[in-house]
């Protein structure tokens, strides 16, 4: 089975990657947590614990993507994240630097005033209100694909529920139309994709699906401008005052950030769960026993997983963080991935705890002002997935070494075996 | 638990806490500590507090009873920001994380929102 791991991959190996390598002895210096080798491999855990312990924040001088710092303590990235003044979300909150004709801003990317502007457009969509109409579509969806699978058979659960469920998710908040959401999923896997890693050939690849992705959206917007305002994504952006005028590639960029933000997260969460409860059976056990620990568990799966493992900030002035020396235009990454395991924080890190107390202290939504606006949502998902779970099956049973996804980024899997085995 | 054997009533202040739904509750607030606080070691219902008090998550929403609220400290700009990104804001919200209970603030009212965002 492992070697599933490293199998179908189109890429050839590359001199930056440390799969393999060992995370104890190798010189610290030397330790590139960008690229994606360790991370697909699962290798990534005692690297992240090597810098905590040894060099919490730490400058990478060389790697594929230029010096950057790394934030590895849960302390030190509540800092970053809640000083937008010193650390700025401007120009990407990537590790890559963005080449300028393939940019696409959006809110994620910007500082205030021009952040809130624009996310406050789109907000209303995950609004407390909004989430309790979509509360009962959500429960009909996941009862329904839950009900179309095989029991004591092997599948798919990436393809056939967790990428199922938040397609649908998503193309219900866009009103897009909804035979075609596939696209939604294959847009959000080529944003994020490396030209090279399996999903994207080339950088020329990539930006043909953006281009299409920015024209179908387009006309959809077209659409929504002559109709009365309403309560999707699209026809806000169309209406909203910061919005309307947005030019083209900002708009693809908000588009990108609403289609990857509700995409990608959410399903990586909703397999990391089975894994981690997989590899965890005594929770398996205490979760049947009381199902009303859910929604604690969800935030636990949450932090177990960290979906996206880093988000990125440019230093605007010098600055100093843990004594280090970080200068203005400097990339410095908060690996959320990493506080989320800083014992420091959280007892017993490595352990997945469904009656953890203090769950929700998780830095996987981010804190400040650009926390996850549809952290409600992805929650909400999550706990009426597992309720329906529960109530069908007696377990999801593991059957096989899950693909992990080449990126430092996106932290889940390409699929994930199982079986289902009955009440 | 147990009750304190020596209590000192110059320590402790009362403040309230009125859930979406009208239930009222009193719970002792430390001097000097934030609302939140108060709130969530007296498992006051309606208060996340995801981010444990420091301005950074905006779910310890509150609605400050009108008559209370220009005896608050006026709200920084962090605090103005956070809360500029909720949705049910209103002019009396606040963040129970920012208010230091002190004994001007004894019986302060404060109503919780259905949901924190």
């Amino acid at each position: 089975m492992p070697d599933s791991l490293t199998s179908e991959s189109s890429r050839k190996p590359s001199k930056w990657s440390m799969a393999g390598k060992d995370p104890w002895t190798m010189p610290i210096e030397d330790i590139d947590l960008s690229h994606p080798g360790i991370w697909e491999a699962g290798e990534h855990l005692p690297f992240l614990e090597r810098l905590r312990d040894e060099a919490p924040v730490h400058y990478c001088r060389q790697s594929a993507v230029g010096p950057y710092w790394s934030v590895m303590k849960y302390k030190d990235i509540m800092e970053v994240d809640t000083s937008p003044a010193i650390y700025s979300s401007e120009p990407t909150i990537g590790i890559v630097d963005i080449l300028p004709e393939f940019d696409a801003p959006s809110f994620i990317a910007m500082d205030p005033p021009r952040h809130h502007a624009q996310r406050k457009v789109v907000q209303p969509v995950v609004a407390p209100e909004n989430l309790k109409k979509l509360s009962a579509t959500i429960r009909e969806r996941a009862a329904g694909i839950l009900d179309e699978l095989p029991v004591n058979e092997e599948f798919d659960w990436v393809e056939r529920v967790s990428i199922d469920l938040t397609t649908r998710m998503l193309a219900t908040l866009f009103d897009f139309p909804f035979e075609e959401r596939y696209k939604l999923t294959f847009w959000s896997d080529m944003a994020t994709a490396i030209p090279g890693g399996g999903v994207a050939e080339s950088h020329e690849h990539r930006w043909r699906a953006m281009q299409e992705c920015l024209a179908c959206f387009t006309e959809l917007r077209n659409r929504r401008i002559n109709e009365p305002p309403r309560a999707d994504l699209l026809s806000m952006l169309a209406h909203g005052e910061a919005t309307r005028d947005m030019p083209p590639m900002e708009f693809l960029g908000n588009i990108i950030l609403l289609v990857v933000g509700g995409n990608d997260t959410t399903r990586n969460s909703i397999s990391g769960g089975v894994v981690a409860l997989n590899k965890f059976p005594g929770e398996y056990d205490k979760l049947r026993r009381d199902p009303s620990l859910i929604p604690n568990m969800v935030s636990e799966i949450i932090r177990w997983q960290t979906p996206l493992a880093y988000m990125r900030r440019s230093a605007k002035v010098d600055t100093e963080l843990r004594g280090q020396r970080i200068k203005a235009g400097d990339k410095v990454v908060m690996w959320y991935a990493s506080g989320n395991r800083d014992p420091e924080a959280i007892e017993n890190p490595d352990e997945f705890r469904i009656d953890r107390p203090n769950a929700r202290r998780h830095l996987s939504f981010g804190f400040g002002i650009h926390r996850c606006m549809g952290n409600r949502l992805a929650e909400l998902q999550l706990r009426i997935l597992w309720e329906e779970i529960l109530r069908r099956f007696h377990s999801v049973e593991v059957v096989g070494e899950p693909r992990r996804v080449y990126s430092s980024f996106i932290n889940g899997y390409i699929n994930l075996p199982v079986k289902l085995l009955p009440l | 638990m147990l009750a304190p054997v020596f209590y000192d009533p110059g320590t402790m202040i009362k403040v309230n806490f009125i859930e979406h739904d009208g239930t009222e509750r009193t719970v002792e607030a430390v001097d000097g500590n934030s609302l939140m606080l108060a709130a969530v070691s007296n498992n006051v219902p309606g208060i996340d507090a995801d981010c444990g008090g420091c301005c950074s998550c905006g779910t310890c929403h509150v609605y400050v009873n009108e008559e209370w609220l220009n005896r608050l400290k006026p709200m920084d700009e962090d605090e103005e920001d956070m809360l500029d990104m909720v949705d049910e804001r209103r002019s009396n919200s606040r963040l129970a994380c920012q208010i230091k209970v002190r004994e001007h603030l004894d019986g302060l009212i404060v109503t919780t929102p259905e949901f924190q965002f």
